[in-house]
Order: structure tokens, then sequence, then C-alpha cells
């Protein structure tokens, strides 16, 4: 009877049985998963309305628009508990935003810091950054957070006894108290000339570039750039009068007035999340050196480069073709983890997420915000990731 | 002849002495050129600045069993406060006279690990022996069946971290293969999902998901229905474990030569014969060496539920830290806490590079 029924369904494909056409199978499992997904929804859904209007829980974002009645411990803008909740929440982004960006800036220079000093030729120094990367790589960083947090507040003395290692510099249990140049009208126009520096390092890095690949000659584009970017400033500088005015950190009374204090929740949190983060950022660089064969660095030395050519035309070009991925990757993470902030009083994103909802109740909306802060961060990395490997590949055979 | 007599002179010929044994090694090794040999000279001198005091207050002026008041008269390290409060730190709430339930456990789970970690051993057994020493476990730690019945909520310490992390790695696994085989799937609502969770998850931190278990998860219940702490926080780091998992998977499935796909279907072999009998073996082979890297950050990250105010062993620690009696001696206590995830670690990144070797066997 089935060798007979075989010919019939060949002719007519309709007559194919639902569950043995691959094509129309794939649309039912599809849409039966789809029906799953959205009928757990709606019951957690219609589950979380029954329990929002039981408790009498408001819903939407208006408390964003309501006093806060909190204090933030530190801030980039001026904020009061009379502000808004819309505004504490910045300030709490901002905060999240400039440990992350500090931190990302040090993390960098002290994992290839690490990286090459693993890959010295110096037992002595090679062991010492392998121990480093070891220790900091296997301990939890929430666990090194409260290390360097108990760090200050146990073996830091009072402001009174501070620790004064050098002259403007104090070291005490309220923190890091430095002292820095007074205001003064020079230093805006210091800094424009640092933009203009910077852009002009940028504009000669094009023109050396082009230059390099018509004629081979090659420029010391670095060398230039950094020059400019402390040259430029220091003629503005002169040009105002060479003001030296500084603005000493005093102690009065129990604290420290003047000078600019860096307080030991956000110390800590930048000293643990940039030592657990570069030790992993040093293992990237090592592994990215290491990619680049024997052969190239050869090559380049035997076609008459010289060391420093070596590292910058052959070297580093493949190498960072491997590191930059990683790296942005560990650059994340760094912001993720600052979240931990939290653990020892840092007043970070989720910090203020986290007390806007014990203030309100309105933990759906307050979480969601957490969520949708941190992928804003993932997006634009991807985005980046995106260009470079573009502008990668386009160098590649 | 001419030969012979050639290389009995040159056996006569010995190298210079700065150049084998000792003496050789360190000028090789340390003094290569005069910048490595400032730089020897420069760490030389930081590590003789250094670990003298260093070892003075954790050896010599240490006290390593003693009352707090003796403590608070000495300049050394006072390691005391980890041994004298051993009992809360390890176990935390759990009723003193069951603490050999955990520990029990936690011996049983050690010796499956160490019987694991000889790849002689992986066959068909090791499944149904892991199963039913989770169960063993499980029983052990919960009680029931001729045993006073102790709640989660008492579950803390070491044997907490050690179930957290455990059986995070255990629920996050296939959970982590469905979402890669998802990702991998030509069907677009299942991979548009799978892509959806995974990036969803990866972009967010693990502090964010445990929030959600603790303070948003019970509203989404219908009213009366609870579902205790521990297990809220569990599922957080399943979820948030898989994705990273899946990732890792997706790496091991994009590594089968296509050959494999198109044999298993001339095979007649439908998919979740194909993927069971003939890919999955080969990927997950591969991903060894990177899902033990994985085990290693959530055994870490199984610290932040400190901030949920779960009693792991960070925090049966931290509670220790705030007994008026030994307030202080914070460096101590996290330095030993340091030690034992170190050695948890530093054991599992060990074993992944020697098996990354060992499997390694040639493409």
């Amino acid at each position: 009877m089935g060798k007979a029924a075989a010919p019939d369904a060949e002719s007519t494909p309709s007559a194919i049985p639902l569950w043995r056409d691959p094509k129309k199978r794939a649309i039912v499992f599809q849409i039966v998963v789809l029906l799953l997904v959205l009928g757990t929804a709606y019951v957690l859904f219609s589950n979380t309305q029954a329990n929002l209007s039981r408790q009498s829980i408001a819903t939407g974002f208006g408390f964003l628009q309501t006093e806060s009645g909190f204090e933030i411990g530190e801030s980039v803008i001026p904020y009061s508990s009379a502000d808004t909740y819309g505004r504490a929440l910045l300030a709490g982004a901002l905060n999240t935003i400039k440990v992350s960006f500090i931190g990302i800036v040090l993390m960098t220079i002290l994992g290839v810091f690490v990286g090459i000093a693993r890959l010295s030729r110096n037992w002595l120094v090679s062991r010492m950054a392998a121990v480093f990367i070891e220790v900091m790589q296997n301990i939890p960083v929430l666990l090194q957070l409260f290390f360097w947090y108990a760090i200050f507040y146990e073996a830091f003395p009072s402001p009174r006894q501070a620790l004064n290692p050098l002259p403007g510099l104090f070291l005490c249990n309220r923190g890091l108290i430095m002292a820095v140049p007074a205001d003064n009208a020079a230093h805006q126009p210091m800094f424009i000339a640092l933009i203009a520096a910077l852009a002009l390092w940028w504009v000669i890095r094009r023109w050396a570039k082009g230059r390099q690949e018509r004629t081979g000659r090659s420029f010391p584009v670095v060398r230039t750039g950094l020059g400019l970017c402390l040259l430029l400033p220091a003629l503005v500088w002169l040009a105002y009068g060479a003001p030296t005015a500084l603005d000493i950190p005093e102690l009065q009374g129990f604290n420290f007035h003047g000078g600019i204090t860096v307080s030991p929740e956000f110390s800590a949190l930048l000293l643990g999340l940039v030592l657990y983060t570069s030790a992993f950022v040093a293992e990237i660089v090592r592994a990215g050196i290491q990619a680049v064969s024997r052969g190239q660095i050869e090559a380049a030395m035997s076609i008459g480069l010289r060391p420093g050519q070596v590292l910058h035309l052959v070297v580093m070009p493949q190498a960072l073709r491997v590191i930059v991925p990683p790296l942005t990757s560990q650059m994340l993470n760094l912001t993720k983890n600052s979240s931990l902030a939290i653990a020892i009083g840092f007043a970070d994103f989720v910090s203020v997420a986290n007390t806007t909802i014990n203030q309100t109740g309105q933990a759906i909306e307050g979480v969601a915000l957490i969520m949708a802060v941190y992928l804003c961060f993932s997006l634009s990395t991807s985005v980046f990731m995106n260009w470079y490997n573009k502008k990668t590949a386009l160098v590649e055979r | 002849m001419t030969q012979q007599a050639s290389t009995t002179t040159r056996e006569h010929l010995k190298p210079p002495v700065t150049h084998v044994g000792v003496l050789g090694w360190i000028r090789k090794n340390l003094f290569n050129s005069w910048f490595n040999s400032l730089l020897t000279v420069l760490v030389l001198y930081g590590l003789l600045v250094t670990i003298p005091p260093l070892f003075k207050w954790a050896f010599v002026d240490s006290l390593w069993y003693s009352s707090p008041q003796a403590c608070r008269e000495i300049d050394g390290a006072c390691w005391s406060i980890i041994p004298k409060n051993a009992r809360f730190i390890f176990f935390g709430f759990y009723p003193e006279d069951q603490q050999w339930r955990p520990l029990t456990a936690m011996i049983l789970l050690f010796a499956l690990v160490f019987y694991t970690q000889n790849r002689r051993s992986w066959n068909r057994a090791l499944f149904p022996i892991w199963t039913f020493g989770l169960v063993v476990m499980g029983w052990l730690m919960h009680g029931g069946l001729g045993l006073p019945v102790v709640e989660t909520a008492k579950w803390s310490g070491l044997p907490l971290t050690l179930t957290l992390s455990l059986f995070g790695m255990v629920g996050a696994y296939p959970l982590g293969v469905l979402l890669a085989l998802g990702r991998r799937s030509k069907l677009p609502v299942i991979h548009s999902m799978s892509v959806i969770y995974i990036e969803l998850i990866r972009g967010v931190p693990l502090i964010s998901l445990l929030f959600m278990s603790s303070i948003m998860f019970p509203l989404f219940l219908p009213e009366g229905v609870t579902i205790d702490k521990v297990l809220r926080a569990q599922v957080a780091i399943i979820l948030f474990t898989a994705a990273y998992i899946a990732e890792v998977v997706r790496g091991g499935l994009q590594a089968i030569p296509k050959g494999q796909y198109e044999a298993a279907d001339s095979l007649g072999l439908n998919y979740p014969q194909a993927m069971r009998l003939i890919v999955l073996p080969q990927a997950l082979k591969i991903v060894i060496p990177p899902s033990v890297g994985i085990l290693i950050s959530a055994f870490k990250d199984t610290s932040l539920v400190v901030i949920i105010a779960l009693y792991d062993v960070l925090k049966t620690t931290k509670v220790t830290l705030s007994n008026p009696l030994w307030m202080g001696f914070s460096s101590e206590a996290y330095l030993a806490l340091a030690l034992l995830y170190f050695i948890f670690c530093y054991a599992m990144s060990r074993y992944s590079r020697k098996l990354e070797k060992a499997l390694h066997t040639g493409h």
C-alpha cells in the first residue's frame, strides 16, 4: 500500500502531509514558539498589573519630575535633595561615565605596560607581571573593592594626622586631597589651545600618512604631536603672564578646605576596577603582540627598518587588529562592573536608581532604566566595533 | 680517525663559567642588556623595600589564634579573625548541629571534581555519577527523608557560594546550548529571539538581573505565590551565565566544518539527530576550555549576591567584620578570603590551560 501511495505524493506536492514538509513544519514550529513566548509575557504582564493595582504602586515615568529628597555624596553637576529624581539619575549617570572614562584610560595604560612587561626578556620583570595578572584575575572584583575601601577607612589616618607624601598632597580617611592651580582666566584659553593642538596632530597625521604612501619618507608624528600638546598651552600660559598661584588644601577643624578631594569611595572603586581589568588587558596585549609572526619582524628588519619603525609600522598595525576587539569588550566590562559602586557607597547610576526604587516602589521602571542605560553603552560600543572591523577589513588583503 | 681526535679536543673546551649554570642563567635572563640590568636592579630594590615589612606584618608580628583584645596590642596582622569565626564565615546561619551536612556535601563535591578532572574518567558513567552526586548534595543541604529540613534562607557561607556557582553552571549549560543553536538557526523567529536574548543579557551588568530577581520578580507572580530569595538569585545567575555560554558554544559550532553538517544531512538524519550525534559532540569538546573560563567568572560573580543581601562567604565575612569585637581587621579577613577565591580560580584556570593543550590535537 505504501508503494502505491508514493508516486501519487510525488506528482501532487500538496499531498505531502504537514508534518513531513520541512518548510511548513518550520512555520508551525515558529508560530508555536512565538505563541508560547507571547503567552508567558501576557500572563506575567497581567499578574504584574494586578499586583501593582493591589499594592497601589504608581506606574509610568512621572516620578522623574518629582522631588527626590535624598542627597548624593558627590556629583559632577550641581545637585541637592530639592532637585528631581530625573536630575538625581542624571547625576548618577554622569558619575558612572566619569569613573568609567578615567578607569578606561588608566586601565589601557596599565594593561599595555603590564602586557609588555610580561613579554620582557628580563625574567624578573616578566615573572612580576605574571604574578600581577594571576592575582588580579583570580580574585572577585567586588572583594577587591571592599579591600581597597577598607584600606582607605582603616589603614589611613584621620585628617589631623593625614599622610603628606608630596607637598600639597594629603592622604587620609576622607580621601585623597590635592592642591590644584587656583582659578585663573588663563585656563580656558589653555584648554582651547590643547584642543587646537590635538586637531593639528590629527591633520599632521593624515598628511604624514599620505606623504609616506607617496614617497616612503616617514615623519615623527607622535613626537611632534606630543610636543604641540605641551607647547601650545604653555605659550598661552606664558602670554597670560605665567600665573603660578595654587589652591593649597588646609586643615580647618576636622577636615580639609581648598584643593580638590577625591573621595575614598571613588578612589577605591577606580583602583579596584583598574587593577582587575588591566590584568585582562595585559593578557590581551600579550596575545596580540605574540600573534604577529616572527617572520614579519625579521622581514621588517631585513629591509632596514629601525627597531622603533619595526614596532610602529609593522608590529603594531597587525597586533592592534587582534587587540582592539577584545580590548573594547574589556572597556565595556569595566563600565558594567562600575555598577558595583553601590556596594561601597559611590553614587553611580545603579546606586541612585536603587535609592529611587526604594523610595518610589517603582521597581519595574527603575530596573528598566538601569538596563536601558547600560544597553546604550553596549550598543554604542558594538557600533564602534563594527566600524573598526570594517576599517581594518579594508586594509586586509 | 681525525674526526675522533677533534671531538676529544672539543670535549676539553668547556664553555665559559659566565655562560652556563646559575651565573649563565642570571646573565642571560636578568642582565642581558644595560636596560634590563637597570630594570633588574630597580625591581630588586622595590622588592627589598616592600617585602620585608609585609613579611614582618604577616608572619612575624602576627597572631594566628588569639582573642581580639590580644590583637589590638600588636602591630602585625590579626589572622585570628578567621579561625575564631570560621564556623560563621564558612557556614553562616546554617544550624550549628547540622553543619556536618554542608561539610559532607562540599567534601562530596570536591571528590567528584577530583574524579572528573582525570580525563580517563570521561565516559558514559560520568553523567549518572554527577546527577546522583548533585541529588545527594541537594538532599544533604536541604534535608527531608530522615534529615531535618533546613530552609534555603538559612543556607549561607561557602556552601551557598558553591551552590550558586555549581547549579548556575549546571542550569545554564543546556539553556546556553539551546540559545547557541537558536542563534545559528535559519528560522527567522527563533534566530531573532535568541539574538535579542543573548545581546540584551550580555549588554547589562549582572547586578541589574539580581535586582530584577530580588525586587521586580515578586511582582510577576500571581497573588499568594512566592519563590524564595536564593532560588530567585539562582535563576538570575543561570539566565545571565547562559548568554555567555551561548556565545562560547556558538564559537564551537562555527568551528565545525560545513562538511560535517552536510554529511549528517546526507545520512538522512533529522535536525535533532544531526545535532545530538554529529555536531554537538565535536563542538562541545572544542569549547571545554573556554567553558571552564565561564565557570571561573560565574564563581567570582556569585560574590555579587552580597548586594541583594544573600549571605554568601563574602557577606558572612562582612558580618563578622561588623561585630564590634572584630572591627578593624578588614585587611586580614579580606586577604584570607582573597586567598580562598584565588586557590579555587587559579586551580580551575591552570586546569583549563592544561586541557586546552591536551585537547589541541591540531587541525
